[in-house]
Parts: C-alpha cells; sequence; structure tokens
C-alpha cells in the first residue's frame, strides 16, 4: 500500500486514517500526544507547546495548548470513524532543553507540559499505554495508523520503537 | 493593554524602524565579535517576518538542523527573547578559532570549554547588540543568564518561544546573518520582541500611530 505521510508542526495537531503516517520533527519541551484507535485504524497526533490555555492571554489556536489541543484532536479523530471508548495514548517529548541555575516554573516548561498531558488524558479516561518523555534532548516520531507503532528518533540516542 | 496580533496591523513604516533597529544592534555585534575572533565579520541586511508558529521552524531552516544555540529572555519595559543560533558544523569551527584550537576534528562534539566559549561569544553579541538598542532608543533592556544547547532547532524553539506563546499566536522576528573570512557562516541573530515591546520601542522612535 502507498503510505502518505502528514507533517505536524509545532502548535498543529491533525488526525489521519490507515495508510497515512503522522510525523512531527523536534519536539523538546513540547510534547507530542499520540491517540490510536486500533478498530477503525485511526491516529492522531499534536504538537503541543504550552500546558494551560486558561493562563494565556492568547489562545486562538488551539493546538497551542494540551488543554485545547485533546478534545480538538478527538473530535477530528472521531469524524475519521474514531470512537472515543477504545483511544489509547502514547506519549513524547516534554524534555528541559536549557540548564538553568536558578530554573524558574517558565524553565520547567517540559516537566509542565507533561504534568498537564497525564492530567488531560486522565479526565479524557485515555490510557497512556506507552510515554518516552524529560531528559534534556529533542525526539522526532513518526506515527504509524496501520498499528499504531510508534518510532522515535533523537540525534545523540537513536532510534526507538514503543 | 494592546490587542494582541496587532503585530499584524503594522505599517511600512513602521516595519522600517523596527528593522533599523535590528540593523543599528546587529551592527554593533558585528563589530563586537569582529575584535573577538580578530577577523572581519560581515552582516546581512536584517530580515523581518511575522509569522504563525507552525510555520517558524520550516523558515529557521527546517526543524530536524542541528545546531547550537545561545538564548536570552529579555525582561524590563521591552520584554522579547535574543536568539543566536549556529549550524553544528559552524559552531565547531568557531569554537576552535576562539580557543586557538587546531582545526581536526573529524567529528561533532563539545566540550565543557567549548560551551563555555561559545556562551561567551553569545554573551558579548547580545550585550553589544542590546547596547545598541539602548543608546538608539534610551529603552533598558535587561537580559536573563544566556542558556546554551546544541540539538534540532525544532526542539529548541519549543522552549524558546514559551514566553511569546503566552500571548501571542504570531512571532515577529528579525533575523541577521554573520560571516566571516569571506563566507564562512558565523550564524543568524534573532530578535523576537514581544508585542508590547514593539509598541514601547515604536514609542520611542516616534512611530507609534
Amino acid at each position: 500500500m502507498n503510505k502518505t505521510c502528514l507533517n505536524v508542526e509545532i502548535a498543529e495537531y491533525k488526525a489521519a486514517k490507515n495508510p497515512t503516517e503522522l510525523v512531527t520533527i523536534g519536539l523538546g519541551s513540547c510534547v507530542g500526544i499520540c491517540l490510536y484507535d486500533p478498530v477503525a485504524r485511526v491516529g492522531g497526533l499534536a504538537h503541543v507547546m504550552l500546558p494551560d490555555s486558561t493562563q494565556a492571554r492568547s489562545s486562538n489556536n488551539k493546538g497551542k495548548f494540551v488543554d485545547t489541543a485533546i478534545p480538538a484532536l478527538i473530535a477530528d479523530m472521531s469524524k475519521l470513524g474514531a470512537d472515543r471508548s477504545r483511544l489509547v495514548a502514547k506519549i513524547v517529548g516534554g524534555a528541559e532543553m536549557f540548564s538553568f541555575t536558578n530554573a524558574s516554573d517558565f524553565m520547567r516548561i517540559g516537566k509542565r507540559n507533561v504534568e498537564a498531558t497525564l492530567a488531560a488524558l486522565k479526565a479524557e479516561k485515555i490510557p497512556i499505554i506507552a510515554q518516552d518523555t524529560g531528559k534534556n534532548y529533542g525526539r522526532s516520531i513518526r506515527f504509524c495508523t496501520d498499528n499504531g507503532q510508534l518510532y522515535i528518533k533523537s540525534i545523540a540516542h537513536g532510534e526507538k520503537i514503543m | 493593554m494592546l490587542a494582541l496580533d496587532d503585530m499584524l496591523k503594522l505599517n511600512n513604516v513602521q516595519l522600517d524602524a523596527i528593522k533599523e533597529v535590528g540593523n543599528i544592534g546587529a551592527g554593533n555585534a558585528a563589530t563586537a565579535l569582529s575584535k573577538l575572533i580578530k577577523t572581519r565579520v560581515e552582516m546581512s541586511v536584517p530580515d523581518i517576518m511575522i509569522l504563525p508558529f507552525s510555520r517558524i521552524t520550516a523558515t529557521i531552516g527546517g526543524p530536524d538542523a542541528h545546531v547550537t544555540a545561545i538564548f536570552y529572555t529579555i525582561k524590563g519595559q521591552a520584554p522579547g527573547t535574543l536568539l543566536f543560533l549556529i549550524p553544528i558544523i559552524d559552531a565547531r569551527k568557531i569554537a576552535d578559532v576562539l580557543l586557538n584550537k587546531d582545526i581536526s576534528h573529524d567529528q561533532v562534539s563539545f566540550d565543557e570549554m567549548d560551551c563555555s566559549a561559545l556562551t561567551e561569544l553569545g554573551n558579548i553579541m547580545a550585550g553589544s547588540f542590546l547596547n545598541a538598542l539602548n543608546m538608539f532608543t534610551s529603552i533598558h533592556f535587561e537580559p536573563t543568564v544566556p542558556a546554551l544547547c546544541i540539538d534540532m532547532v525544532g526542539a529548541i524553539l519549543g522552549s524558546v518561544l514559551t514566553n511569546l506563546g503566552m500571548v501571542s499566536d504570531y512571532v515577529l522576528f528579525i533575523k541577521t546573518e554573520f560571516k566571516y573570512q569571506g563566507n564562512h557562516a558565523l550564524g543568524n541573530l534573532y530578535f523576537l520582541p514581544e508585542a508590547e515591546a514593539l509598541q514601547v520601542i515604536l514609542k520611542s522612535l516616534g512611530v507609534n500611530n
């Protein structure tokens, strides 16, 4: 089967049906939230930057925040035939790219993004079946909608599948 | 409070004024760099761009480009971000020049001394850039301590854009390219004022209407 690839940029979210793959390059403190319905073989990927839209002065862009991107992504996946009760999640990213001696809350943005993602998925009752988060390096991911496999690549730590 | 995403409504006079601010800052930074590496440093005419977040990494060389980034958060009356990006291979050469090492590396890695030298280069760039802006606008810019990171552009930008992401859906940036010894890349400097800072800067130049 001929595979096509949808690229998800920073602050974007996209849903796709098998055999289309979802790709996002360069997750640092951002989190890549991958949702999958294994029966409908529909996947969704959000590349979120910030934990909470209610703290922001500008929040028109739903893909930018954890709390707005997840419901929007589920809605788009439903349109492609996904059933929300079957969704499972894999999450990647949330690194701390810069090390500071006096790290303020803002500097810990990776950790806050991951915490917000865990909480939002729990509220949506979506189980997290795999997670590769934290540390201090960037990751790129490729999410296969035919089997839900996630390929994670980084410059210094090679490739892994989960 | 300024209604955000007003940066989309800037007129040509205002855009030119902001570009000129970037030009003056970058000119001073080029002079300082030239003294540091004892060779002639050239700079491009600054480019000004206003982009949604999703378009930024593609514009800055692609999200998977491997770079050294030195970045400063600017506080005070004109908040923003100053980011200096050097392609990884050029950063290796520059670290060698700064530390008087033989240029014979077959692989690109950086030890503590290299990182320290590159951070110092960033400090000199940032300091001279912001000093020139201060002289020109009388605005006091307060840079935070520098942060250095070597990784993919995309991964670095997520952290760098955190503050801007909280207040806007667009980013305005002024980009200047630096080169030395003919055609060797010395890196690109990006100045990203927040919308609030743009107003303050334009007002100081008398073009805020």
